[in-house]
């Protein structure tokens, strides 16, 4: 199985990202814009990551005979 | 050698985490969490030849299978409230690691019943 290391990187570079609109959107003074897209940046993660978790269940659940 | 991957993998989000740690605690918990996910699921194939090569050995001293994938379920068990309960740890909730971890024994405990169940039943019939 090859190692899907980019996964990493995007979630990183989503976190980078999304701090640096927070702080520009301070600095412009919109607080609650900036608040919006630290949650959307937090969900996409979010999406992707539980994506990961289910793939983990799965193979441990055939992987041990965990019906 | 598959060790220099995972040990690389380790160190590049264990570097990312800590860069966006300050700002965004959420965002280094989800890395370290898919490196976790991304290692165990590289070296899962592994694990499977050394579980076909188990279920030989019982085959041929002829253990009844059932043991075997009691054992087996158990580590699955294990394996899972540990991996939860350090995630937990590591971002801070050691609440709810240790109710993880409290839970994990349980079920390890109630798949372990029917295992004791026939010691038990050995034990009886051995003794005259």
């Amino acid at each position: 199985m090859v190692m899907n290391v980019d996964i990493i990187f995007k979630i990183a570079a989503i976190g980078i990202v999304v701090t640096i609109l927070n702080q520009v959107l301070i600095e412009a003074g919109r607080k609650e814009q900036a608040m919006l897209t630290t949650l959307v940046g937090v969900i996409v993660v979010l999406t992707m990551v539980i994506n990961l978790v289910t793939d983990l269940f799965d193979t441990v659940k055939t992987m041990f005979q965990l019906y | 050698m598959e060790i220099f991957q995972i040990v690389a993998v380790g160190l590049i989000a264990t570097i990312l985490s800590v860069l966006i740690k300050n700002e965004k605690p959420e965002v280094s918990m989800y890395i370290s969490l898919t490196a976790g996910i991304i290692i165990f699921l590289f070296i899962i194939t592994r694990l499977q030849s050394v579980i076909e090569i188990l279920g030989q050995l019982a085959n041929k001293v002829n253990i009844d299978s059932i043991y075997l994938s009691i054992v087996l379920k158990i580590v699955g068990i294990a394996y899972i409230a540990e991996f939860g309960a350090q995630v937990c740890k590591d971002a801070g909730e050691g609440v709810m690691a240790s109710k993880i971890e409290f839970a994990g024994k349980i079920l390890i405990m109630v798949m372990a019943v029917p295992i004791l169940v026939s010691l038990m039943d050995l034990i009886v019939n051995m003794v005259p």
